[in-house]
């Protein structure tokens, strides 16, 4: 079915400490993370992305606290990582320059700039302070379900016309299927310069993950993001060490060492979700068949508990509003307006009559 | 009150556009020039229609009438990079500068909280911060001078066909200062600004949702009420400013979300950010234009110092 990609080359990107911000709430500390970035590192991933999971600025009531600011985060990576480039990930109206700035002081050289799919106009300035800083850039289209190939592929020039050398399409709600991947990718390949590279970013919310990235792969993609264990949002990211061993099946080129790659995902992935397994289950598969960003996930079980309105109805009804990447307030929001319709929750009143 | 003060437009885009039609409406104001710098913009064609003067050759094609046509009031809807510039120079002229860009030269202003200070003063600058800014520091004033907010953090979600390219090509000017007013205006003491853009179709109302951090557990009768007083001065001049969920309280956070649907004037209603913006500096020359007309203040030529020559 697929084209032969035999001996191809494809950049691996673990997103697990970035990513698998989310699914841990945030809470992954300094030490878990030197000893992830030690084990991915050791492994040969060329790629580790590393700070809060909203990234740069993402340390936030919006977006939650992490243990540690990001500064500290990368610091701690970059002083261990031997061969790996450490990246972050920038949404602009959330992160600034200063913040890539400081990134880039703590050792970060690479960077997703990352934008909702219809607004690549929104990262000009940071796309060029990137390139000026000499960072590895990507522009980074989050929710690409939303646009159409043609949409995207007009997004990707504008982006790569600010000085982005890749172009991602990325699935953050897990919602595309392999055909959807195949005629993004294709798109941005017929328009884009050759010499810009695409990228792809599952979620594998439908346990679509690999294939889908392979579907990018055999129509032009060269990078690929998951998470080594799957620890990221909704259902996890492309599972990393399962990528890998397809890729090698298919003979694939990505320096990475299979059985070292498993390692680190049993032996110290898995432990991390000890309170929590990351899998396909009916909420993070609720957001794949939804078309909803996978980061709301565990935003509508909070609001569940607190105002009784299943997670679900919340994640259904927040895909129907065709909510975004950074509108987290609005599952609360969302959440009390039903609590209201249902009659769990009443309009606060004025305590006292003004004179 | 038959007189009027008269007022100039810089800036022929969406903010520039929709304030003719807030001023035009005004007892106290009235809407004589628009500066552009395209003989071609649809903004400077429409505004002619509207009867303005207009000129394509930026503030210097305007500096000529200011005197014989006596205006007294400008907006500046262009960008942070030439404001100061267009201050100074009409400034020097007595003209009061109402400053819509990031620029923030002047102090910033937010009606319900501070305008009045501003007048007294005679600010000759006055900056109206962001529309995000105009649609939450209401909110954190309100719960800041009931108990002290020791973080306060905002989220603006706007339709994507209601941010103009200004915005979009300079998003961290609108985050930092955003976040600056947060602190100075709303009395926070950390700031924290978030902006998203959307677009879904048909466009979504702007919304702004607003976490509080208070030293210690919030008052909540308190908080309750002024919020919702607060609610009810932003509403004098944005109609449809309104509260759609909170305050909701958990542990020391205070959360209120808000809606702004505005007026259609310009833009159509669910451009809540452009019309809260605007209205806020209608409002806010008003409130000048009427001391002004009272005699209660003058406006004076500002003696800008020539640039120093360096050796």
């Amino acid at each position: 079915m697929t084209t032969n990609l035999k001996g191809r080359k494809v950049v691996l990107h673990d997103m697990c400490l970035r990513d698998g911000m989310h699914a841990k709430r945030e809470q992954i500390s300094i030490d878990e993370m030197v000893r992830v970035a030690t084990a991915l590192d050791a492994a040969g991933v060329p790629l580790i992305q590393v700070t809060h999971g909203a990234g740069l600025g993402g340390n936030s009531l919006q977006h939650g606290f992490a243990l540690a600011k990001n500064e500290e985060y990368l610091n701690a990576v970059c002083a261990v990582v031997k061969q790996a480039r450490v990246s972050v990930l920038l949404i602009p109206g959330l992160g600034t320059m200063r913040e890539l700035q400081s990134a880039f002081d703590c050792g970060a050289r690479s960077v997703h700039v990352a934008t909702h799919c219809t607004e690549a106009d929104t990262s000009p300035q940071h796309i060029a302070f990137a390139r000026k800083l000499g960072m590895d850039t990507t522009g980074f289209l989050m929710m690409a379900h939303l646009n159409s190939p043609e949409g995207l592929a007009q997004q990707a020039l504008k982006m790569e016309s600010y000085g982005a050398q890749t172009v991602y399409i990325t699935d953050s709600a897990g919602y595309m299927l392999p055909e959807d991947v195949t005629a993004a990718v294709t798109a941005l390949r017929d328009v884009l310069k050759p010499e810009t590279e695409i990228g792809f970013h599952g979620h594998h919310n439908l346990g679509l993950g690999i294939s889908n990235s392979i579907a990018a792969i055999a129509a032009g993609a060269s990078r690929i993001d998951g998470s080594v264990g799957g620890l990221g949002a909704g259902a996890g990211n492309t599972p990393l060490e399962v990528f890998l061993a397809v890729c090698e099946r298919m003979g694939l080129e990505t320096g990475v060492d299979l059985f070292k790659l498993m390692d680190v995902a049993e032996d110290i992935i898995l432990p991390m979700m000890a309170e929590r397994i990351v899998r396909v289950d009916r909420d993070s598969l609720t957001l794949g068949f939804a078309g909803v960003y996978s980061t709301f996930l565990l935003h509508a079980k909070r609001a569940e508990a607190r105002f009784g309105v299943p997670a679900r109805d919340i994640l259904v009804e927040l895909g129907r509003k065709k909510m975004i990447s950074g509108q987290e307030d609005m599952i609360e929001d969302t959440a009390m307006t039903m609590a209201k319709e249902r009659g769990l929750l009443k309009d606060v009143v004025r305590a006292r009559v003004s004179a | 009150m038959s007189k009027k003060i008269k007022c100039a437009l810089i800036g022929s885009g969406n903010i520039g556009t929709d304030l003719i039609y807030k001023i035009q409406r005004s007892p106290v104001l009235e809407p004589v020039w628009m500066v552009g710098i395209d003989p071609e913009s649809e903004g400077l064609q429409r505004a002619r229609d509207m009867g303005l003067k207009t000129t394509h050759l930026g503030v210097d094609g305007l500096l000529p009438h200011v005197l014989d046509d006596g205006i007294q009031i400008a907006f500046d809807a262009t960008s942070a990079y030439v404001h100061a510039e267009n201050s100074r120079k009409l400034n020097e002229l007595g003209v009061l500068m109402i400053d819509l860009t990031p620029a923030a030269i002047g102090p910033l202003c937010v009606p319900p909280v501070n305008l009045k200070a501003h007048a007294d003063q005679v600010e000759m600058n006055v900056n109206m911060i962001s529309c995000a800014g105009q649609a939450t520091i209401p909110i954190i004033h309100a719960i800041s001078r009931v108990q002290t907010v020791e973080y306060g953090e905002i989220v603006a979600s706007l339709a994507s066909k209601s941010v103009g390219a200004g915005t979009r090509a300079n998003l961290d000017e609108f985050t930092y200062t955003t976040s600056s007013a947060i602190e100075r205006v709303g009395g926070a003491r950390r700031g924290k600004a978030l902006a998203i853009i959307n677009p879904a179709e048909p466009p979504m109302i702007m919304r702004n949702t607003i976490n509080c951090l208070t030293e210690g557990e919030p008052d909540q009768s308190k908080i309750i009420d002024s919020v919702l007083a607060m609610i009810e001065e932003v509403q004098k001049y944005v109609p449809g400013y309104r509260l759609v969920n909170g305050p909701l309280f958990d542990g020391r956070r205070v959360a209120v979300f808000m809606e702004v649907k505005g007026l259609g004037d310009y833009l159509p209603t669910y451009a809540g950010n452009l019309d809260i913006m605007t209205a806020a500096a209608c409002r806010t020359a008003e409130m000048f234009a009427e001391e002004i007309l009272a005699g209660k203040i003058t406006l004076k030529p500002t003696a800008t110092p020539a640039p120093a020559l360096t050796a």
